[in-house]
């Protein structure tokens, strides 16, 4: 039947198969960034971070690059059509740009900058954008390195990073409650949010009882 | 700087966490003030979703009152009357379609297709089975867009953009996805309509049918499994519905010389129900 065979389905086919191809060039070079990333979990790893936050910005070069490839392969209007191809590596990109973020500046990234960082739009008009989902996404699953960060804080040595860590979760956690969320996958993920925050607390009441961050606030203004 | 030292980098009144979420205090800060723009674009973006899920409800029921509208001809003596009364009841689908268009511009489409996939579908299904009782052939998705392009009148829109007089165009283009499921979807009618009319003693529609089913079986059947996902999965009921449709044939040509017309449905009408009880299909 010519009005069925003529119908485009099969073109999309390649489509797919170019859009994949980059997105796991990204994906390489996604857990290149987190390879580095991880080490600041290690005692040592806590005097390079500085370092490391560099070296990552450099293959944030990179991702920029990619994504400018990824661009051209699909019409701008129909960013949706694709976004499930590559919004698993986006958002751990963004994921990625917020804890380098964080660990430069102990601040919170913002849509705008994680934009900038991987080089796209923040509004859907303007071209390949970052959907305010992805972002959000990317931001909770920071929350889940930080709890891990707390954690290995204390066995380095540092008293002071989860209290600060602590402050910060709590904040983030403040501003989720704000959101309207409805049931799907951003849900789920930020109902992973509170067990962050609570083993976070469990590491500053460990400290406090202790009487280890009273140490800290009495010995110093750092 | 809070003169805790450069630990504390935000200020955060952690023993003021009340449930009044939109506190004064609390949207002071960065943080909190970004929130409240994700909470907006979030709810915006939702309530459109739910808008666009209750009109897509809305061409659901009245398409599917419509296919069962059209079920009728094979069983009353003006086939016009029910075709028109249809071709109303269809204008009033695409008001609610329009209303889609409406919601949909400036937006990506795409962002919000499972919001309104399942009434396009089955719009598609009515307005196709229509033309086949009318035409006798498959509407092509062109066609059915023609009918989708929708004229504003100037007065509807107050802050028009363009001069004065120029109507404004507004269209929806049904996406080949949804029109393949739509007619998948129509395939399973037509048997019906097939074995309905058989058993009213028409010798000439069951196979016109039958032949109009296999071309879209063969169509379906070259796309295979190169397509969207869902279109494969209807490739097997349509399969089931041309062979239903097959054997209703079969058995008009082989028996239907040796049985006097009359008697002719009753020969089908226990067919049916045998066939029915096998029908897992909407």
């Amino acid at each position: 039947m010519e009005k069925l065979e003529g119908l485009p389905v099969t073109p999309f086919m390649d489509r797919d198969k170019d859009i994949r191809k980059v997105v796991q060039v990204l994906e390489q070079t996604a857990r290149e960034i987190l390879t580095l990333l991880q080490s600041v979990h290690q005692p040592s790893g806590f005097k390079e971070i500085p370092s490391k936050c560099q070296k990552a910005r450099e293959l944030f070069c990179t991702v920029r690059t990619h994504l400018g490839e990824l661009k051209t392969k699909f019409p701008v209007d129909q960013y949706y059509r694709f976004h499930e191809h590559w919004r698993f590596v986006l958002q751990r990109l963004a994921f990625l740009a917020a804890f380098v973020v964080y660990l430069e500046s102990e601040s919170l990234v913002t849509r705008e900058e994680v934009a900038q960082i991987l080089g796209i739009e923040v509004v859907r008009e303007k071209g390949f954008h970052l959907d305010v989902e992805d972002y959000l996404a990317g931001v909770l699953i920071m929350a889940s390195e930080l709890s891990r960060l707390a954690v290995n804080s204390v066995t380095a040595g540092d008293y002071s990073r989860p209290l600060r860590i602590s402050n910060f979760i709590n904040e983030l956690d403040s501003g989720f409650r704000l959101l309207n969320l409805k049931n799907d996958p951003l849900r789920k993920r930020y109902d992973g949010l509170k067990y962050d925050v609570k083993k976070i607390e469990e590491v500053v009441y460990d400290l406090s009882i202790r009487g280890l961050s009273k140490e800290l606030e009495a010995g110093g203004d750092k | 700087m809070s003169a805790r030292g450069e630990g504390y980098p935000r200020r955060m009144k952690t023993s003021q966490k009340t449930d009044d979420r939109d506190t004064g205090a609390n949207l002071t800060s960065p943080v909190m003030a970004a929130f409240k723009v994700f909470q907006q674009e979030l709810d915006t973006k939702h309530d459109k979703h739910e808008r666009l899920v209750k009109l897509s409800r809305d061409i659901t029921i009245e398409s599917k009152r419509t296919i069962f509208l059209l079920h009728r001809v094979t069983s009353v003596p003006d086939v016009e009357e029910v075709l028109t009364e249809a071709d109303l009841k269809l204008d009033g689908v695409r008001l609610n379609i329009r209303m889609i268009a409406e919601e949909l511009r400036g937006e990506d489409l795409h962002q919000f297709h499972r919001a309104f996939t399942p009434g396009i579908q089955e719009y598609v299904e009515a307005v196709s089975f229509h033309h086949f009782i009318r035409h006798r052939t498959l509407i092509s998705l062109e066609e059915i867009n023609t009918k989708l392009v929708f004229v504003k009148e100037p007065e509807d829109t107050p802050e028009s953009q363009q001069p004065m007089g120029t109507p404004q165009v507004l269209t929806f283009q049904v996406t080949p996805t949804d029109y393949l499921l739509g007619v998948a979807d129509l395939t399973g009618e037509l048997m019906r309509m097939c074995i309905s009319s058989v058993g009213n003693g028409d010798m000439d529609t069951p196979f016109q049918v039958s032949m109009f089913l296999r071309q879209i079986h063969d169509g379906f059947s070259y796309i295979g499994n190169t397509g969207p996902y869902e279109v494969s999965k209807k490739l097997h009921t349509l399969r089931q519905s041309l062979s239903k449709v097959e054997d209703a044939c079969y058995t008009l040509k082989v028996r239907g010389s040796e049985i006097p017309k009359h008697m002719l449905a009753d020969v089908f009408s226990s067919r049916t129900a045998m066939m029915d009880q096998d029908e897992g299909m909407a």
